[in-house]
């Protein structure tokens, strides 16, 4: 438990005046997300600690530097959760690293992403300024959402302090129901539960399974399942964690460029498959398919761009763009806003977009 | 810059039809104001666009003249977000009201920004869908207003706001360009300027189409009133509610003023000698809510509730409903003016919270009835008062101002679903500090450099601040020694 603020402060304070580039670091945990940063190493993990929690507020405020797995056991304790259920990807994946990525797990489609759960934050901006947007109540339209903002921007924006999150109580049940069909019969599946009033918190097709998650009160889960075809899956919460920390067989194959590039490929989840070579798996009801191939990051960007989607290179692979590129109006305003933050280019340049 | 009106208004009349231009008084009237009708202004023009072009070439006009410009939804806001301005033009977006696609496939519906709230789930219901965010005044407000305030309603708590219920929205900039901001996928490359955008007031740019999120239609829902002879009794059995695992589609709750004058004006069927009410919305499958209701009723009754009803059908259910959705009316039928707050707190300082309104209440002579999105904090203190006794409005608005400063002080916020607008532009000053709101004025710069998009409105200046009063004072230094003081 350690309150490091005015050693951050200072540190950005000092990059402010010198011009310094600084490369803002957690655990290091998704450190082979996005272009690689060089500057002064910038740790935040000292940076630690929960600072408030009331399970009856159903707001938990921590430090950046806090370990996700400290934060995780703290809830438990009053049996609720991180609803977005956030890829580790990593023992000691810190608060701050989760939020600035903006990762979210196989709950995302029906319970919300990372930044959907954010409410408020202290921050450093980049003229060494502690700001502090948002707050602890579930409803607050003072001032614009810089703390949302703050979710997904890679550091590109700030140093992020402490972030206070809401959080849910855990289902009171939970099954997984399993079954084999073809990828077009799963995206139709999945996608037209959507439409139906079940309390279904997971869909993923993997290996010609399709797993269906169903979370809620018992009776709920019971009457739900009787409405959705297959075998009732034994090692649940196993596979769902595995889903999430990439860690089911599909995603040991980063012997890279052999087993071709891990793509994040985001579209509308009733997209049929696309036509694009190597192996595929469908989380988010269909809506994030992750693709091993070989074949370039432009060419499954048009593919993926024509049925409105967009993609982003996870692991391996050599492509200029990781992130998709923006239309030039809309990086430009990246860049006015990137300015307004950080006026003198101080932290994780180039993360994001080569040029923010 | 009087001699520009005239070129003004012609240049305006060269790019839409004559009668989308309004120039003369009586056709101005209904524009000068929104659901704050304290505040009042004509505009130099309307212009009542139809087309994203014509918006386009609006904005283009007015950047170049450097004219200011104020967008307009259904103009039900209750922050004067919608003010006009003098020198300004009133861009109405009345005219963008159709539904352009709706995809029961993807669980999503574009529409344009002039589509009423309630008209989206009307629309949906053709294939099991509803729109969730449900403002009070989802049969009047629009989309584009809902996403300019990120509207809330009475099913937040499981729900969320307007911003956890929209996928993209089109943007026209304040210098006539068209952005797409957000995806129909579930997130979008780069920044996340949907929540940027969501609840930025109209300072940003203006909303000339909206993809929002559509949800199944729960198979059934169910509400519970309980009635507690004490408030904060009432306000503990929120916090058990929760604690049990429970997120109730709603829970919303009212003091003995506001219950009996909604009891007198809908006849909902609320205990009039009671001190407090909960309803308790569960929703969900038939089982799932059987099961809940159970566990509630127990809750309640435990939290000492004197009563607990069901609601015995779906009419009854409804008029509960109703009750509350028509709170404001019915204050406004026993006082002839009311004022509406719009508060947020950490919920375990309710029974502080109240005592203190109860309180400042007595202090400033003036009736004070409390409408409460109880499960997520979100306070409605209306302050009950008469605009045509001298005075009155001026101790009216200071108790306000009390109320919120003391929101604040519990680590709360000034307002959790209406917006700033121009009516919380002081109480601005004390939620944030002159470095925070220099960093809003940064980033407002970032979209909009001249400045030209509803000016004066959701972030004070600086120097507004200084004049206020209420500059943060830290460590005995005043943040900006430098400015004037007055």
């Amino acid at each position: 438990m350690s309150d490091l603020s005015s050693v951050l402060q200072q540190q950005v304070l000092d990059a402010y005046n010198h011009g310094t580039a600084l490369a803002i670091t957690g655990s290091g945990s998704k450190s082979f997300l996005g272009h690689a940063v060089a500057g002064q190493l910038m740790a935040v993990t000292g940076h630690r600690g929960i600072v408030e929690y009331d399970p009856r507020e159903l707001v938990l405020t921590a430090r950046s530097g806090t370990p996700l797995e400290e934060i995780e056991a703290a809830l438990a304790e009053a049996n609720q959760m991180l609803a977005f259920e956030p890829p580790h990807f990593g023992d000691a994946a810190t608060l701050g690293g989760t939020i600035a990525c903006g990762l979210s797990g196989p709950r995302r489609p029906y319970s919300g992403s990372a930044r959907d759960f954010v409410l408020g934050c202290r921050m450093l901006n980049g003229r060494g300024e502690l700001l502090r947007f948002g707050g602890q109540v579930m409803k607050n339209v003072a001032g614009y959402d810089v703390s949302r903002l703050m979710a997904g921007s890679y550091g590109t924006l700030g140093v992020l302090l402490d972030i206070s999150l809401k959080v849910l109580p855990r289902p009171m049940a939970s099954t997984t129901v399993v079954r084999e069909c073809s990828a077009t019969e799963a995206i139709t599946g999945m996608s037209t539960l959507l439409g139906k009033p079940l309390p279904v918190d997971g869909a993923c097709y993997h290996g010609e399974q399709l797993h269906i998650r169903l979370s809620g009160s018992e009776q709920a889960v019971k009457e739900a399942r009787m409405k959705i075809p297959g075998e009732v899956q034994a090692d649940a919460d196993a596979f769902w964690q595995a889903l999430r920390e990439q860690q089911l067989p599909f995603f040991q194959k980063n012997d890279f460029p052999k087993s071709g590039t891990l793509y994040r490929v985001m579209v509308k989840p009733a997209t049929p498959a696309l036509n694009i070579a190597g192996s595929w798996l469908l989380d988010w009801g269909s809506a994030q398919r992750w693709l091993y191939s070989s074949e370039d990051a432009v060419t499954i960007r048009r593919r993926a761009e024509a049925v409105g989607g967009h993609v982003t290179v996870f692991r391996g692979g050599t492509a200029s763009e990781i992130f998709q590129p923006l239309p030039a109006a809309l990086m430009a305003m990246h860049q006015r806003i990137k300015a307004s933050f950080d006026p003198n280019n101080i932290f994780n340049r180039g993360r994001l977009y080569p040029n923010l | 810059m009087p001699h520009a009106h005239p070129a003004l208004i012609h240049a305006l009349r060269g790019l839409l039809p004559p009668e989308s231009v309004l120039t003369d008084q009586e056709d101005l009237r209904p524009f000068e104001c929104d659901g704050l009708s304290v505040y009042r202004q004509l505009p130099l023009a309307v212009v009542l666009p139809e087309t994203i072009e014509q918006v386009q070439r609006i904005m283009r006009l007015c950047h170049a003249r450097q004219v200011p410009v104020v967008a307009r939804g259904a103009g039900t806001g209750l922050s004067g977000g919608a003010l006009p301005l003098a020198n300004g033009v009133l861009l109405s977006l009345a005219k963008f009201k159709n539904i352009l696609h709706i995809d029961p496939a993807n669980a999503l519906a574009t529409v344009q920004p002039g589509v009423r709230n309630a008209a989206i789930s009307q629309a949906a219901a053709a294939y099991g869908l509803y729109y969730a965010p449900d403002p009070s005044s989802q049969i009047a407000c629009t989309i584009g207003g809902n996403v300019a305030e990120n509207s809330g309603g009475v099913h937040c708590l499981k729900y969320g706001l307007t911003v956890h219920n929209i996928l993209m929205l089109k943007v026209v900039t304040a210098e006539g360009e068209l952005l797409s901001i957000g995806a129909e996928t579930l997130d979008a490359p780069g920044y996340d300027l949907l929540a940027l955008m969501t609840g930025s007031e109209g300072m940003l740019g203006i909303i000339v189409e909206v993809t929002v999120k559509l949800l199944a239609i729960p198979e059934r829902a169910q509400v519970v009133l309980a009635a507690f002879d004490d408030v904060v009794k009432a306000g503990e059995a929120v916090g058990a509610i929760i604690s049990a695992g429970i997120i109730p589609a709603g829970l919303e709750m009212m003091d003995k003023l506001a219950i009996r004058a909604a009891e007198d004006f809908v006849h909902a069927g609320y205990p009039r000698e009671a001190e407090a009410i909960l309803l308790c919305e569960l929703d969900g499958t038939h089982a799932e809510v059987s099961e809940y209701i159970m566990l509630v009723r127990k809750i309640l009754t435990g939290c000492g509730a004197t009563e607990v009803r069901t609601a015995a059908d779906e009419a009854e259910r409804q008029l509960f409903w109703q009750g509350r959705k028509s709170a404001f009316p019915a204050v406004g039928r026993i006082s002839p003016d009311y004022y509406c707050m719009d508060g947020t707190i950490p919920r375990r300082h309710l029974p502080h919270v109240l005592r203190r309104i109860s309180e400042l209440s007595e202090e400033y002579k003036l009736p004070v009835a409390n409408v409460f999105h109880a499960g997520d904090g979100n306070l409605h203190p209306l302050i009950l008062f008469d605009a045509n006794q001298p005075g009155e409005l001026q101790r009216t608005e200071e108790l306000g101002r009390r109320i919120l400063e003391l929101c604040v002080e519990v680590g709360g916020t000034i307002t959790g679903e209406h917006g700033v607008g121009i009516e919380k532009i002081d109480a601005m000053c004390s939620q944030f500090r002159s470095a925070e709101l220099t960093q809003f004025h940064a980033v407002k710069a970032a979209f909009d450099p001249s400045g030209l998009l509803n000016p004066g409105k959701a972030v004070p200046t600086l120097h507004r601040c200084a004049e206020f009063g209420a500059m943060h004072v830290h460590h005995g230094q005043l943040a900006h020694p430098e400015l004037e003081r007055f």
